[in-house]
């Protein structure tokens, strides 16, 4: 039987998990308005599902607000309260505390606070209110995740100077995607330092699938905090299966294709194999050099039957496609061949077959 | 000029679609644009039915079928009238039999041939390539599609997000079904899970679409590698649809083409056929060759037609007295052994 151990969740990962539950009881509730640009229209929403709430009974305060003020926004805050920011601009923590209302308004998350403030930054401004109880309702741009900057550098070549970590957002209970067509952002006169038309589009793209990562994870979560067994993902991940003598190069060099354009993910597992000789082990530690060169998820397995490691490695990664070489095959005889008992066994997802090349 | 096709693509009932597109119409009105409503469920949504104010609706048409009356969009009557957009809600609508058109997708194609720009509303669930993944989620048969090409061929996609928990929020007040019917939607196809994935889906979805139109595919020279030939290889067996949609899907993600083909070793019976014409509707050309070798049928016009993957779905497994013979799978696996072979799951739930 193959081991599986090293994949199982460990206690210490499950008890983060219930920490982190019983934290989320008594912590506020964190919700994001991700937008891919400037006048795609956040803050309008982010102050109207405020208003909708107060109407419904919440006691609701704004708590920042970009100056000047549009006057639609205006409009739909007409009756909200504010705290007003301080002169520079700071949210006034003490006062909100104070006033400790059920959920505040905070637009800008990614904003500085000025010198001698107690943090440095917002988003630790809206944690502490998180941590105190207080529900907060936020905006900020694709630009402003930390981890997408290199990205959306490469579109825009600019780079905004403040940021928001990619971990605080994956804390928030809910994020939501406000996207709009480039035009619309463009029309009229549009501020400085408006990206172009294509670049706006290559924005809005990432900030799609910048959300639709995080959503993966939500639903990963959900499903491990309720001993759901997941199915086939709403995401493609692909798991490549290197051996020795396997045309791995063309393998690998197409799982990172198709990942790509999927915008899926790519595996790359080897079952361990006790004697390897000289040649074989040179051969191998190469495709795996290739295969992290390539960014993938490098796995070892280890198990007698090989079949049964990669069945129950794939089933449990939620494979939607098993890349396998054709070497494996081997020539005909009594015993069915490995492709074949995985090709009768796989009915969860898709097996994909390479040609051996003579030379490899 | 052909008029534009702006598609609202949602995850669920409920998002927020019909507001969104509803919104824009009258900020194309507000600018003096000649606008109309061409269809519109109200659904008794109040917030929605107040964004028609002072919209010109051009009323249904009353269409009895099966001793019952049903509502359609009066095509011949928004042709007539002739405005500048028109405002057609569910893209993915089937029309009653006995109407001009079988769906109203293609409505809105006459509307757009006509001149006449379109701004629609669709749910993810309704692409044709999406019907199987969308079924393993969720375990509903989505019945009415939309072939993916009509959607990739819309000049803008929008998509209109909301998260599973205010959708559900807004189940549970009654906003978008009345009370008995909301608390049964919950419980079936409006679960967290369902909803979680469908967004997903429909949030790729979004980013696949613009990416598309950001890269016109370029038949000579794809992207880092070389240029995919996906072969389905079609059969009567039911599978043959899902094998169809997951090869398009494939093909329309590597920027590739897609052929289909059937061997035939005598006449062409009914369930091909149908397999065929749904390949065809897709977008996806269907060749049939006859012989009863069929492994090697497949082989010889996958080399010729330079293919560079072919798609199968499993072979049965033999019964104990071939138990040494090879299935189909495995003799196109030895005989096209210079080709990619892709086996792909049936993913019964």
């Amino acid at each position: 039987m193959p081991r599986l151990e090293d994949r199982r969740p460990d206690p210490g990962d499950l008890l983060r998990r219930v920490q982190a539950g019983e934290r989320r009881e008594s912590r506020g509730r964190l919700k994001v308005f991700l937008g891919y640009a400037p006048r795609v229209g956040k803050s309008l929403r982010m102050f109207d599902e405020g208003r909708r709430r107060r109407m419904r009974g919440q006691d609701v305060v704004v708590a920042a607000l970009q100056s000047p003020v549009a006057p639609d926004i205006q409009t739909v805050i007409d009756r909200i309260e504010v705290v007003p920011q301080s002169e520079a601009g700071a949210i006034n923590l003490d006062a909100l505390f104070e006033r400790h209302p059920q959920l505040c308004l905070i637009d800008g998350l990614a904003q500085s606070n000025p010198p001698g403030s107690r943090n440095a930054q917002r988003w630790e401004d809206v944690r502490d209110l998180l941590d105190h109880g207080i529900s907060v309702i936020t905006a900020l741009n694709i630009q402003h995740i930390r981890e997408q900057q290199d990205a959306v550098e490469r579109i825009t070549g600019k780079r905004a100077a403040h940021s928001v970590p990619q971990e605080f957002l994956n804390e928030a209970d809910e994020i939501e995607v406000i996207d709009a067509p480039a035009e619309a952002l463009l029309e009229g006169a549009a501020p400085a330092n408006m990206p172009n038309a294509r670049q706006l589009s290559e924005l809005r793209e990432l900030a799609l699938l910048a959300a639709a990562d995080i959503v993966e994870r939500q639903l990963q979560d959900y499903l491990d905090d309720h001993g759901v067994e997941a199915r086939w993902g709403a995401q493609e991940r692909i798991l490549v299966c290197v051996t020795p003598r396997s045309n791995a190069l063309e393998m690998l060099h197409s799982g990172y294709r198709n990942a790509e354009r999927f915008h899926g993910a790519l595996l790359v597992a080897y079952v361990e194999q006790p004697e390897l000789n000289g040649v074989d082990q040179t051969r191998l530690d190469r495709n795996m050099a290739i295969a992290r060169e390539l960014g993938a998820e490098i796995h070892s397995l280890h198990g007698q039957d090989f079949v049964a490691a990669i069945l129950n490695f794939a089933r449990e990664q939620r494979i939607t496609q098993l890349f396998l070489g054709h070497t494996l095959r081997g020539a005909r005889s009594l015993w069915r061949s490995p492709v074949d008992r995985l090709i009768d066994a796989a009915d969860e997802f898709d097996v994909r077959i390479f040609p051996h090349r003579e030379g490899e | 000029m052909k008029g534009t096709l702006k598609i609202y693509l949602g995850y669920a009932a409920g998002v927020g679609k019909t507001y969104r597109m509803l919104e824009e119409a009258q900020a194309l009105r507000q600018k003096g644009c000649d606008v109309v409503i061409g269809y519109f469920e109200p659904h008794g949504r109040a917030e929605t039915i107040a964004k028609t104010e002072g919209l010109e609706i051009v009323p249904r048409r009353k269409c009895s079928y099966a001793n019952t009356s049903f509502d359609e969009m009066d095509t011949e009557a928004v042709l007539r009238r002739k405005p500048q957009v028109a405002v057609v809600d569910e893209f993915a609508h089937t029309n009653v039999p006995g109407c001009e058109r079988a769906k109203r997708w293609q409505d809105v194609d006459a509307l757009r041939e006509a001149g006449i720009s379109v701004l629609t509303t669709l749910n993810v669930q309704h692409l044709e390539s999406l019907n199987d993944q969308v079924y393993d989620f969720t375990g509903v048969r989505v019945r009415e599609t939309v072939p993916d090409w009509v959607v990739d061929a819309a000049d803008e996609v929008v998509f209109v997000d909301l998260t599973p928990r205010a959708l559900r929020n807004r189940l549970e007040r009654g906003v978008v079904y009345a009370q008995e019917k909301a608390q049964k939607a919950m419980e079936n196809f409006f679960t967290e899970t369902n909803l979680t994935a469908l967004r997903e889906i429909a949030m790729r979805h979004a980013a696949h679409e613009l990416e598309e139109k950001l890269e016109p595919a370029d038949a000579d020279q794809p992207q880092g590698g070389r240029h995919e030939r996906i072969l389905v290889c079609l059969t009567g067996r039911p599978s043959s649809a899902m094998l169809i949609r997951r090869a398009r899907r494939v093909a329309d993600y590597l920027q590739g083409e897609c052929v289909a083909l059937h061997v035939a070793c005598g006449p062409v019976d009914e369930s091909v056929e149908r397999h065929m014409s749904f390949a065809r509707n897709l977008r996806v050309e269907s060749h049939v060759v006859s012989g009863s070798d069929i492994s090697s049928a497949i082989a010889g016009f996958a080399r010729q037609e330079r293919i560079t993957q072919i798609f199968m779905g499993r072979s049965a497994p033999l019964p104990w007295w071939k138990r040494f013979e090879e299935t189909l799978v495995q003799q196109v696996v030895r005989q096209a052994h210079d080709m990619q072979i892709t086996i792909v799951a049936e993913r019964r739930r």
